[in-house]
Formats: structure tokens, C-alpha cells, sequence
């Protein structure tokens, strides 16, 4: 019922507005009233927390029927759900989830994480961000770049380096001492708002730290895997919708006398489309389940991330080609998905950071095939 | 008040329907089906018409076991219980009023909505039958409605045009589009409605006084015609139009 439900708000809701989202690189207020109003910006998280009580299962369904009309908006809920509020369910104390679950998952307030910084992109780790703990504050100096939402939040999962290491913080945007940065210009995704975040001595309540110090970085690592899985999810709906525009278009368009579908070619880019379909759908799903168990998915996730975004480029790339000269055209929306497509291999950890991640266990297993 | 919404379990509008090998029902093999659009209207205005005064929402359904799906989409936009009246084979619209209006006795329900007509036999006429059984009153096909203590103001949509109607409680409303623009069923609806309860209970008995016979598609249309392209073609589309199709 959840997918279904999903699809019909999507279609109805935000499939009218996908181009005008891309165009105006913005994601009508309304629209995101309307989806915090039911209830997807907490679709995983448990119903105490003010959540749907879906799991990662239900949060991957959610985000796959939303793709299906728009990354940008799937991006947006992402970041917000996936990462931005997941570090604090994930990592946070239960007065800290308390304090600011409810409000999120209700889309009263708006959420980002912020890891990423000018060093340290793959190389999260070496990030610069600083928090010192004076008179009971925690006050944070440092910049971050490339976040989604920050443009449009209200708080932040920031990871920063304090004495024991790296440790996250929920860090309000009324704190004061913080700047956002204007809107990156991007490729694709153009709806999702991408900004800098600079913290000039911003005051943070020492029980807004995220667990204990010096655990961030596990904690922000975790938090990604279950992006992960969205990013899955985000690259299945998108290919699902091309399959379907494209099988459709073939159907009708002539060329030589007979409908393109005719041709062995196209048919052939039809049925590597759909391959990839299926086996994005299985390992995102056995993935979530685990997920939704309790169960390390360090690999798994990884593993679903690295071949969903790159399947989705191929399959978009299908799909434009299918469409020939109406596919590169902006009067179809393939050339949009095609866009869309490219930053799903970028974001929540690169190809070749995935493709790391799987190879060193790997070697660590001696090649003894275990998930 | 009890207030209870009548729905119905139909065929998506937007699959395609294939007719049975025994020429009298349709091949449910790959159908969708889903919650009646017209009892969805029916729904939102049952939870409006909680909202506003106050009771409780109980969804009923005639029909078989799947039924329950469109019930618990109804549970899910906000209703609060259900009841599934058991009948696994084809009912007429009479037999279905029968035991609609049974179980609303014994709910002493005051107001009841319906869909104005039901997408997939399109009889339009179990809300009606239903309040002639009780001894309702009826409103259909309204496209507003108010409620005042006991009194209804409720305009109907009618041969071009609207009529407005005054009637009271107890009352029988079917619901045409336009009437309110149907809630979607939050996550929080949809999870606490698996925890609402629904009510299986067998459909009152009925004779059938309708039979099917044989179902069948309509015959495909002819292909248009092209009588040409510019505006020489004129006067051969107009003798067509006043000679063949008769339209003007
Ligand atoms: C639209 C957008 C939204 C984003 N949203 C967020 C957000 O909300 N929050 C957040 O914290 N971050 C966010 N990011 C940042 C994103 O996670 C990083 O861009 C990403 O992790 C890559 O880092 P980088 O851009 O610094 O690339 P680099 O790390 O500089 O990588 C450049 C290239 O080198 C490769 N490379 C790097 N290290 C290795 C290695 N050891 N071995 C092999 N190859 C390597 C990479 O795979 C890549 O191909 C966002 C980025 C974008 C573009
Ligand atoms: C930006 C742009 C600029 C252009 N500029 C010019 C120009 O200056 N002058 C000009 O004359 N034209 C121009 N074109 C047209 C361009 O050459 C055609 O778009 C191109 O030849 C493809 O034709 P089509 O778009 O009709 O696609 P279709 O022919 O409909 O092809 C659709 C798909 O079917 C496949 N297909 C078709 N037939 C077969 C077959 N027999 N077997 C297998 N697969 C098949 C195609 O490869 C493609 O994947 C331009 C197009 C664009 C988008």
C-alpha cells in the first residue's frame, strides 16, 4: 500500500512539476509541505520517533517511485532522511533523537549532513572542521562543501575534529556564526540545492554531540551505508522509467517501414535495460533487508551502490539512444534523466571508493565469498 | 454519529480488460484493482464530516475476500473500522443494497456516503436502493454538501446544470466528483490501519433478479477518415458531416 500510495501522490503531485523543477533548480515550497505532511521525509524511522515505521525496506520503495518522476526530489528526501536525520537516529542519544526526530520526520524542520570539505572529499577522514569543548559548548570553526539541503535547512549532522578524534554534532541553523554559501551550478540534480557551510565560532550545546566523542567517523560511516541504499533505490526507479519510456517510444516510431521495437537493437538495449533492472532491484532489496535487520551491510551497501549508479548511466544512456533525436531534445525528459543519472556514481562515496571498500574485504576474506 | 462509507472493489480504470472464457465475467488474471474513485470522494467526505461533528467511520464492503485491500485503503485515508460482508459470487445491485442496508441498521449509522456509480458495472444505483430499503433519504450525484445539526443542504448535479436540495438525517449520499478533492493516505495512516480491525461477516442471503448473460468488448472503432489536408478538402467534409454522421 506504501508503494502504491507513493506512486499516486508522484504522479499526481510530482511528476506535472519534474521539468519545472529542473529549470527553476527548485523544488516548490508547497511540494515539500506536502511530502513532510505525509510523512515521507521519515518513512524508515520507528513510529515512536515520529516516523512511518517502514524500515530501510519501505524508504527504498518510497524513493524508487519518486525517482521514477524526479532525482531532485529524491535527492532532497535523501539527504534530508537518509543521512541528514539518520546520523542523529543512527549515532545519537535517545534525548537527542527525541529532541529532534519528531520534528523531522513531520518536515517541520529540514535537515543536512555535513561531512564533505574541500580536503576531504573521498578522503572524508581528513577533514578540518574543528569543535573544542570551552564553558560547556562545543564551538565549531570550519567550512564544508557540496551539501545538499543547506540552502534549505534548518540543522546540520556536522562532523568535526575534537580531541579524541572525529565527532558528530547537530548543529541548528539559528546557533549563529554560520554562512551558507550561494547555490552550486550543477550538471544535474539542479532541483536539490547544493551549498557551502561556513561556521565562524558557532556555539553548539554540549548534549547536541552525536554519541560519544571521538565516534563520528563510524558514525558518519554508517550513516552513508544506509544512503547507500537509497542511492540503490534512487538509480532503480529512474531505470524502471526509462525501460518503460522507451519500450513505449519503440512501439511507435517508425523507421524503414516498421515500428523501431522490430529491430533486433533496440530490442537488445531493451533487454539490457531490463537485466540490469532485475539485478538492481534484487541486491538493493536482499540489501535493505538486512538493513532492516540489524545486519552489517558495510559490503553489501557498498556493493548495491556501485552497480545500481552504474547501471543506471547505462541504462539512461539506452534510453536517450532509443529515443534518437527526441532523447537529446528538452521536450522529452530522457536528456534530464540522463543528467540526473551521472551524480548517483559521484555522491555517498565515489565508484572507485565503493569498488575500495569491496576489494579490501576481498582480500581480507581471501576471496572466501561471504556477505 | 456513526457514519458509514460504502465501497467497492473495481478493476483499475487503467488496465486493460479481458473478457472470461465463459463469456460472463471478466478474466481477473493481471488486473489491478482498486478503491472505487467515486467511493474515494465518498470517503473524504465521511472523514470531513468526522472532523467536523465528530463519530466514527466504518467502511463497509460486499464482495469477497480481497475486498479488504480497497477497506484498508479507506482505514489508511483515516476511516475507522471495517466491515467485509462476505459474498464470493456475483450479487446484483438489489442483492448488494441488501445487505449494505442490513449492516447499517444494525450500525444505526445516520448518514451514509456512497460513490455515485461504481466503475466497473456502472449501474449507479446501490445508494439509492440502499436508502429506499432503509427508509433514508437520498441525495444524489451531490457536488456539495452541508450539514446542520440535522438538516442537509446539498446540490446535485443535474441535465446542465445544478439543483439544491434541503432533506435531514437520516440520509443516504452518493458522491460525485467535485464534491471534495480526496485526501492521500499518509504513512501514518497506512501503518495504523493495519492495526484497525476488520469485521468479516457473511452477506446477508439474496436472489439474483438480474442474470448475466454474456459480456462482451465493443466493437473496435473504425479508423478515421482522411478527406484531405487543405482547405480544398472543406466542402467534402461538410457534406460528410451533414450526410454520413448526421452532426450538423
Ligand atoms: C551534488 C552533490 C551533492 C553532495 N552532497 C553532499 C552532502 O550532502 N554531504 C556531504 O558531506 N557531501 C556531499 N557531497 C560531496 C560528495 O560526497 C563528494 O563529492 C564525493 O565524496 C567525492 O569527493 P570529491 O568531490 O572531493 O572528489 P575527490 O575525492 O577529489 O575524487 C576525485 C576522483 O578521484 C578518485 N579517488 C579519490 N581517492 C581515490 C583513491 N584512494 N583511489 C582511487 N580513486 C580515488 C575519486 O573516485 C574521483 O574519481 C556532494 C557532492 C555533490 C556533487
Ligand atoms: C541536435 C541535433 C542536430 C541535428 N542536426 C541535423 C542537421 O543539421 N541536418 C539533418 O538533416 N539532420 C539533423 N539532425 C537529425 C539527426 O541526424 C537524426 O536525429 C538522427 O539521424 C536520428 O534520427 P531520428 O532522431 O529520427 O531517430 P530514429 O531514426 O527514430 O532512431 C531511433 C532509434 O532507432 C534506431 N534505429 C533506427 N532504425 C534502425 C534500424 N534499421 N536498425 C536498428 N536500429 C535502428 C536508431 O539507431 C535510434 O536508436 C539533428 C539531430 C539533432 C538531435
Amino acid at each position: 500500500m506504501l508503494q502504491a500510495m507513493v506512486r499516486e501522490f508522484t504522479d499526481a503531485e510530482i511528476r506535472p512539476v519534474a521539468a519545472q523543477i529542473d529549470e527553476e533548480e527548485k523544488i516548490p515550497d508547497g511540494l515539500i509541505k506536502k511530502i513532510g505532511e505525509l510523512g515521507l521525509l521519515g518513512t524508515s524511522f520507528p513510529e515512536k520517533y515520529g516516523g512511518g515505521g517502514f524500515g530501510g525496506v519501505g524508504y527504498c520503495l518510497a524513493q524508487e517511485e519518486i525517482t521514477r518522476a524526479c532525482n531532485s526530489t529524491a535527492a532532497f528526501i535523501g539527504a534530508h532522511q537518509s543521512i541528514g536525520a539518520n546520523a542523529i537516529y543512527i549515532g545519537g542519544s535517545e534525548e537527542l533523537k527525541m529532541k529532534y526526530l519528531p520534528a523531522l520526520c513531520a518536515g517541520e524542520k529540514i535537515a543536512a549532513f555535513a561531512l564533505t570539505e574541500a580536503e576531504a572529499g573521498s578522503d572524508a577522514f581528513n577533514l578540518k572542521t574543528e569543535a573544542k569543548l570551552t564553558n560547556g559548548k562545543w564551538i565549531l570553526n570550519g567550512e564544508k562543501i557540496w551539501i545538499t539541503n543547506a540552502g534549505i535547512a534548518d540543522l546540520f549532522s556536522v562532523f568535526a575534529r575534537t580531541d579524541k578524534g572525529i565527532t558528530g554534532f547537530v548543529v541548528e541553523k539559528d546557533f549563529g556564526g554560520i554562512s551558507i554559501g550561494p547555490k552550486e551550478k550543477k550538471m544535474g540534480i539542479k532541483g536539490s540545492v547544493t551549498n557551502t557551510i561556513s561556521f565562524d565560532n558557532v556555539e553548539v550545546p554540549e548534549e547536541n554531540i552525536i554519541g560519544r566523542e571521538g565516534r563520528g567517523f563510524i558514525v558518519a560511516m554508517k550513516t552513508l551505508e544506509a544512503g547507500r541504499l537509497g542511492i540503490g533505490a534512487a538509480s532503480l526507479g529512474a531505470a524502471k522509467e526509462m525501460l518503460e519510456l522507451s519500450a513505449k517510444y519503440a512501439a511507435q516510431r517508425k523507421q524503414f517501414n516498421q515500428f523501431i521495437s522490430n529491430f533486433q537493437a533496440i530490442q537488445f538495449m531493451l533487454a539490457e535495460m531490463s537485466t540490469n533492472i532485475y539485478a538492481m532491484e534484487s541486491i538493493l532489496y536482499r540489501a535493505a533487508e538486512k538493513y532492516d535487520n540489524g545486519e552489517d551491510i558495510s559490503t553489501d551497501a557498498a556493493i548495491v551502490k556501485l552497480f545500481c549508479s552504474e547501471a543506471v548511466t547505462k541504462v539512461t544512456d539506452h534510453a536517450l539512444q532509443i529515443h534518437g533525436g527526441m532523447g537529446f531534445s528538452r521536450e522529452l525528459p530522457l536528456e534530464r534523466y540522463y543528467r540526473d543519472a551521472r551524480i548517483l556514481r559521484i555522491f555517498e562515496g565515489t565508484t572507485e571508493i565503493q569498488k575500495m571498500i569491496i576489494g579490501k574485504k576481498a582480500v581480507k576474506q581471501k576471496g572466501k565469498w561471504k556477505v | 454519529m456513526k457514519i458509514v462509507v460504502c465501497v467497492s472493489h473495481v478493476p483499475d480504470t487503467a488496465t486493460k480488460i479481458v473478457v472470461g472464457s465463459d463469456n460472463k465475467t471478466i478474466d481477473a488474471n493481471g488486473v489491478t484493482y482498486v478503491l472505487n474513485p467515486y467511493d474515494e470522494i465518498a470517503v473524504e467526505e465521511a472523514l470531513k464530516t468526522k472532523e467536523a461533528q465528530g463519530g466514527d467511520v466504518v467502511v463497509v464492503s460486499v464482495g469477497p475476500d480481497n475486498n479488504k485491500e480497497s477497506i484498508r485503503k479507506a482505514l489508511a485515508m483515516g476511516a475507522d473500522s471495517g466491515v467485509l460482508l462476505k459474498d464470493d459470487n456475483y450479487r446484483d445491485s438489489v442483492g448488494v443494497a441488501k445487505a449494505l442496508a442490513e449492516e447499517i441498521k444494525a450500525q444505526d449509522a445516520q448518514i451514509v456516503f456512497f460513490g455515485k456509480q461504481s466503475v466497473d458495472y456502472d449501474n449507479s444505483i446501490v445508494g439509492q436502493l440502499t436508502a429506499e430499503m432503509l427508509g433514508y433519504n437520498c441525495v444524489s450525484v451531490a457536488v456539495d454538501l452541508k450539514l446542520d445539526g440535522e438538516k442537509i443542504t446539498a446540490e446535485r448535479e443535474i441535465e446542465g446544470g445544478r439543483e439544491v436540495i434541503e432533506t435531514s438525517l437520516p440520509a443516504v449520499i452518493t458522491c460525485q466528483k467535485g464534491l471534495n478533492e480526496p485526501r492521500y493516505a499518509a504513512l501514518k495512516g497506512i501503518m495504523a490501519a493495519k492495526r484497525k480491525t476488520i469485521e468479516e461477516k457473511d452477506a446477508a442471503v439474496s436472489e439474483n433478479s438480474v442474470e448475466i448473460l454474456e459480456m462482451k468488448k465493443p466493437a473496435p472503432k473504425e479508423p478515421g477518415k482522411i478527406v484531405g489536408t487543405d482547405s480544398s478538402a472543406v466542402p467534402e467534409l461538410v457534406r460528410l458531416l451533414k450526410e454520413e454522421a448526421k452532426v450538423i
